[in-house]
């Protein structure tokens, strides 16, 4: 192990990209087997309401359908989807069957599903189905449903699933911290529902072995493991029975690979029929069934010293999850909470959030989940806050972000839970200026607020911190082949983010190997490792990273072993030698590969990675734009992005990850909307209604990432970073835009901010201007 | 979704395409490029028994420019108009109008004839031949008649063809060479639906305007000239006290609809914007 | 209303000639995934905006889900699976220009939306081989890609030029047929 990171650091070619640039790449649409069989479900047209009855008649006599599953024939009790991640008992009354019955609550909600010969037949025959609902008034905003006049869930007797409160400081400090202090500002902001939208929408592929007993399912991803062990508690089978197989994937950004109804539905209709059943999932259909994410409204209050030193923060916010608590629906409040804070020098905090239930689709993660929101209010809040007082932004900011020794500080308590934690390692300031000076913020903010050439120009600069490694531990093997080569098998998932080659270059380093020697990285699909924990929360390259830094590591072990048997000598008097090919000990020699070869038969071994601690990179961003009166028209003429990650392993994928985030928030903050009619009814189920960023929207986008400050977290030193990117975007391109237009007195306290919402505040603000 | 099933036929004369449509009378539906028919298929907002594939019959995707004026067959591309070699001096409106249509590999298969018939108010083409007032050519099975733009647009997604009748070809009049023009369209991004856009032209004589023609696409629910703001500017030079009587008209007299992207009020004055605008391009050009 | 009898439908793929036999209601991109088992061009909305399944019919890129395939009749039809050069002496897929320039730029991460925007830039860049930055922009404006943010995109389809410049680059030779009328 001669050879350090020759390969970590560089930017490597990725391997998948052979496959994904030829066509070659198998998604899981692209898998076909002999009798297969196609599914399509039947959904709720209507929001809220009673259902009376389903007619199944006329679909199941079309030539070519094999069976309509209303929710009779899953058996006395009907499986519901329980919580992955922060189960409480509370949540759990809203739990979702995995179809519906005695009542319909969101316009997509299964039905029924219909297994035929083509798809196109499965669509045909789910239009004969007749589903009669009575209708009951929906809940579709905070108001209602906190009146809880209109109950989803009758039986529980309120649309308030749980209320989390992150608290730094107690009752009575947070409480001094706003009485005495000589500046207070409260303000209601509110981000807007929206979604991940993939590329790719969601599919299964559940093939039955009747023979064997065996269920298969592809197409999982994210946390294929934990829907295998879900799987096999709802269908009633052995764990062991269950291959999941991960297939290629268009995107995940949190949302793809939870436990949906059809993760059940299909897997329950192949074993029913003993045949191959494929869904791939409509467009229209993804925009009603994926997870929503984001839509939350709070007051937020804030107490600073006339210098700008901030005393306090504290809110009162609520969370609309939809008709159902989803599996990891409590990440996006807990981060909202918990995160309200940022970077920054808070010393009484106190966020009180409401999970709140209503008749839309139900919510779930979104990358970035909830520190995107929190970070948009934040961040409104400050600027208000420096404009009231006098004191310029960039100085309110450095006043209060957090210097170098106060790193690692505490995370705020969130209850009822009792998530804490500390930060890792960082320099908060190193970024904040490095950001100021990439973007020219001295030269261009005499720009800000100035009319040129009929638009207005608006600047504005933002922190944020992003958590990543999510625990609790993940597992890696690392097999000598007999020919010499060495293959990565991971439990880390991989959702299009470049695993295979990031795990390439850690494991070739790991070894002493050229990337040549790697023969192949093996991920996700259960069988590859005895259990992974999949992808989420910027995990990925951390916790399956260290695994294969251990797993390397008893490889070494595991080879000095095998030839020290072969020359009866101890473990400890053989050299590995020749970057793994060849093993020498007292004088002599032998080749690890090949039929004489130590390694003849291949040798292997195992690595985990356990860690309850998160790492937490962070950075800094800053926008410059412009903004069309008469049109509401929003250019973006700049964006910069500057971050510091402990350790970069491959910086042409992080660049990737970091610009694909921010164009991501950039659509949220300014295009993407689901939009709900009054009878909650989805009016964009259609890519020509939800709008997300184009190929010209956003052409000026920067990404500078450091590694001044590695994690101590993980042997790497490196921070998870696949979501920082989109933190900081809704509040920095709001505040740009109220700089912009400060002569209007213009506070963009909703997102998103499109040009017919951009246009309707200049037109109500009191602003002295003259339109043209 | 996949598409509702349906029977094919791609006949190679007018007369059995006619004949075609005839015979499964409201239940057929031609298709050209299908680039506005094969999105409703696919949500199955329409469900034809038959598809009329106009595509294999002769003649239906000539471009000729004559004294005249511009004749477009009904099958002439996005792309034939935006690569002819003297459209854009001809009729340069009409190219500048087309730039705006969807998307790059849309523009390589949507027709003129298929937007026409799909009559969508949002649409560039039906803005153009309204504004223009183009004729349409029709085919049925007595021959073929013409209607004027006023009179083939009947409402959103309207035209007075028949069930068993065929769009074949929109002739534009002619376009004096020193005409003046504008084309101004805003959408929350390029190839989405216009929020409103605003096609202008004029001629000039002796410093004022004459023949002012304004259109309005995407902000109404139809698409509609501006009769007021085209009186506000008519026999008056085309400056700044001009342009804002046109302005001024205009959003007096538009009444758009109040949707989930936008309030009434915003359309209404985007098109006083988009006035403002196409008529400040002309000017310059 | 009951399915209409299937037809053959004849044309050719990637310099091959196919002769499928296809229900009136098949979409060319169904036609190709399925039928013909090219799955590299891919489906992401089935209605015409994403252009996932953009492929070039007659040198011209068109979205294959706006399209029948009865209607393919007599066309020229290439896909993904034609662009490259084939496979190298060691058995690896040998990549064409654009596609090592999308490698280089980083030009991709899920890969599902690569097979569109690779065709939609191989057409574009085989009649305009000196478009600029702001007319690839506008040309890929109708290709969604959600990972990349499209810089990565637009730096590798102004970095492939040259090699449109000097001649366009073509697919493979053609070599047997595919015939799934059975």
């Amino acid at each position: 192990m001669t050879r350090r990171d020759t390969l970590v650091g560089q930017p490597v070619e990725r391997l998948e990209d052979l496959r994904f640039l030829s066509g070659r790449g198998q998604y899981v649409d692209d898998r076909s087997v002999d009798g297969m069989l196609h599914a399509t479900l039947v959904r709720s047209t209507v929001a809220h309401g009673i259902l009376r009855s389903i007619d199944t008649t006329a679909a199941c006599a079309l030539p070519g359908v094999h069976a309509v599953y209303t929710a009779h024939d899953l058996g006395a009790k009907v499986p519901v989807i329980p919580m992955r991640m922060e189960a409480n008992a509370d949540l759990a009354r809203f739990e979702q069957p995995v179809l519906a019955h005695g009542k319909v609550r969101y316009v997509g909600e299964p039905v029924a599903l219909v297994v035929a010969d083509t798809a196109a037949i499965a669509e045909d025959a789910a239009g004969l189905v007749g589903v009669d609902v009575a209708s009951l008034p929906p809940v579709l905003d905070r108001a209602s449903s906190e009146r809880g006049e209109v109950l989803l869930f009758e039986a529980v007797g309120s649309n308030r699933g749980l209320s989390l409160q992150a608290i730094r400081g107690d009752a009575a400090a947070i409480d001094a911290a706003f009485q005495d202090a000589p500046y207070t500002r409260r303000r209601r902001f509110k981000v807007h529902r929206h979604t991940a939208l993939p590329m790719e929408t969601r599919g299964l592929l559940a093939e039955w072995d009747p023979v064997r007993q065996r269920l298969t399912v592809s197409g999982l991803v994210k946390v294929p493991f934990a829907i295998r062990s879900l799987l096999a508690t709802l269908l009633d089978m052995p764990e062991s029975a269950i291959d999941a197989v991960e297939s290629d994937c268009g995107g995940g950004f949190g949302m793809r690979g939870e436990f949906y109804p059809e993760d059940f539905l299909v897997s329950f209709a192949a074993r029913r029929l003993g045949q191959a059943v494929k869904w791939i999932e409509d467009r229209n259909e993804h925009l009603l069934a994926m997870t929503h994410a984001r839509e939350v409204e709070c007051d937020l209050e804030i107490a600073c010293d006339l210098d700008g030193t901030i005393r306090g923060l504290r809110g009162r916010g609520a969370y609309d999850l939809g008709a159902y608590i989803r599996p990891n629906a409590v990440t996006a409040p807990r981060n909202f909470a918990q995160m309200a804070g940022g970077p920054y020098r808070i010393p009484a905090l106190h966020m009180d959030v409401a999970m709140l239930v209503s008749n839309k689709t139900p919510a779930g993660s979104y990358r970035g989940p909830g520190r995107f929101e929190t970070d948009y209010f934040r961040e409104r809040l400050f600027d208000i806050a420096a404009g009231d007082l006098g004191i310029d932004r960039v100085a309110f900011r450095r006043h209060n972000l957090l210097r170098r020794h106060e790193v690692p500080g505490r995370l705020p308590v969130v209850m009822p839970y009792g998530t804490g934690g500390e930060t890792d390692s960082g320099d908060y300031h190193e970024t904040f200026e490095r950001c100021l000076a990439e973007i020219g913020w001295h030269d261009k903010v005499a720009l800000a607020g100035r009319q040129v050439d009929g638009v207005f120009h608006g600047l504005a600069v933002g922190s944020y911190i992003e958590g990543g490694a999510s625990g609790p531990r993940e597992h890696a093997r690392l097999v000598f082949e007999a020919d010499g080569r060495v293959t990565v098998h991971v439990g880390s998932s991989a959702v299009g983010q470049g695993l295979e080659t990031i795990f390439a270059q850690i494991a070739a380093d790991a070894l002493g190997l050229p990337m040549d020697r790697i023969a192949g990285v093996f991920h996700g699909s259960s069988g590859i490792v005895k259990m992974g924990y999949g992808s989420l929360g910027s995990r990925s390259t951390v916790m399956g990273g260290s695994a294969i830094l251990d797993a390397a590591k008893n490889l070494d072990h595991a080879l000095r072993a095998a030839a020290a048997a072969r020359f009866g000598c101890a473990p400890g008097e053989v050299s590995i030698e020749d970057g793994l090919r060849s093993a020498a000990a007292r004088g002599r020699s032998l080749p690890l590969a090949g039929p004489a070869g130590i390694a003849a038969d291949g040798i292997e071994a195992e690595g985990v990675f356990e860690n309850n601690r998160r790492t937490y990179s962070y950075g800094t961003h800053a926008a410059h734009l412009t903004v069309d009166p008469a049109t509401g028209q929003v250019r973006l003429l700049e964006y910069v992005s500057v971050e510091d990650v402990g350790r970069i392993i491959n910086p042409m994928t992080l660049h990737g990850q970091v610009l694909g985030a921010i164009v991501q928030g950039l659509g949220g903050t300014l295009l993407e909307h689901l939009v709900y009619d009054g009878q909650g009814q989805l009016l964009t189920g259609s890519l020509a209604s939800y709008l997300v960023p184009a190929a010209d929207d956003f052409p000026n986008i920067r990404s500078i990432v450091l590694e001044n400050h590695p994690s101590p977290v993980s042997p790497l030193g490196a921070k998870g970073a696949g979501e920082g990117g989109v933190i900081s975007v809704g509040g920095v391109v709001a505040n740009a835009i109220a700089s912009a237009l400060s002569s209007f007195g213009v506070q963009p306290d909703e997102l998103p901010l499109t040009p017919p919402r951009i246009w309707e505040l200049i037109q109500r603000s009191s602003g002295q201007v003259d339109l043209p | 979704m996949k598409l509702p099933a349906f029977d094919y036929a791609a006949p190679a004369t007018m007369a059995e395409a006619i004949e075609l449509l005839e015979r499964h009378g409201g239940d057929a539906r031609p298709l050209a490029g299908g680039q506005s028919l094969m999105p409703v298929l696919a949500f199955r907002l329409a469900q034809p028994s038959m598809l009329v594939d106009i595509g294999r019959i002769p003649g239906l995707d000539s471009i000729e420019i004559g004294e005249d004026g511009v004749r477009l067959g009904a099958r002439v591309r996005w792309c034939d108009i935006l690569e002819h070699p003297s459209l854009r001096s001809v009729h340069p409106l009409l190219v500048e109008a087309i730039g705006h249509v969807a998307h790059y590999p849309i523009r390589n298969r949507g027709t003129v004839g298929g937007s026409l018939a799909h009559a969508d108010p949002a649409a560039e083409m039906p803005g153009i031949a309204f504004t223009c007032e183009a004729t349409m050519v029709i085919a049925g099975r007595a021959g073929t008649r013409m209607v004027a733009a006023r009179d083939f647009f009947t409402g959103p997604l309207e035209t007075v063809i028949g069930p068993a009748e065929l769009l074949v070809e929109v002739r534009l009049p002619p376009w004096p060479a020193a005409r003046r023009w504008g084309f101004e369209e805003f959408a929350r991004q390029r190839g989405a639906f216009a929020l409103a856009a605003v096609a202008a032209f004029y001629d000039e004589r002796d410093g004022v305007a004459i023949g002012v023609h304004l259109g309005v696409i995407g902000a109404t629910g139809v698409v509609q000239r501006l009769p007021g703001a085209e009186a506000a500017l008519e026999g008056r030079p085309v400056d700044a006290p001009g342009i804002a009587a046109a302005v001024a008209a205009a959003r007096a007299e538009v009444d758009p609809p109040e949707d989930a992207e936008a309030s009434s009020a915003y359309r209404r004055s985007l098109v006083g914007t988009m006035v403002e605008r196409a008529l400040a391009a002309a000017t310059a050009r | 209303m009951s399915n209409p009898p299937p037809r053959t439908v004849r044309f050719t793929v990637n310099g091959k000639p196919a002769a499928v036999e296809v229900e009136p209601r098949l979409t060319l991109a169904d036609c190709l995934r399925h039928a013909l088992r090219l799955t590299g061009t891919h489906v992401g909305c089935e209605h015409g905006v994403c252009g996932a399944c953009t492929v070039i019919v007659d040198g011209r890129a068109m979205r294959s889900c706006l399209m029948l395939a009865v209607q393919a009749e007599g066309c020229t039809v290439e896909t993904i699976e034609g662009l490259g050069t084939g496979l190298d002496e060691g058995g690896a897929e040998a990549l064409g220009p654009l596609q090592a320039a999308f490698r280089r730029h980083h030009a991709l991460q899920c890969g599902f939306c690569t097979p569109g925007m690779l065709m939609t830039a191989h057409a574009l860049l085989s009649r305009e081989p000196d478009a600029d930055a702001d007319r690839v922009r506008e040309a890929l404006s109708g290709n969604l890609c959600r990972c990349t943010g499209y810089i990565g995109i637009v730096e590798a389809v102004l970095d492939a030029r040259p090699a449109y410049q000097a001649g366009a680059p073509g697919g493979q030779p053609a070599t047997g047929g595919i015939d799934r009328t059975g």
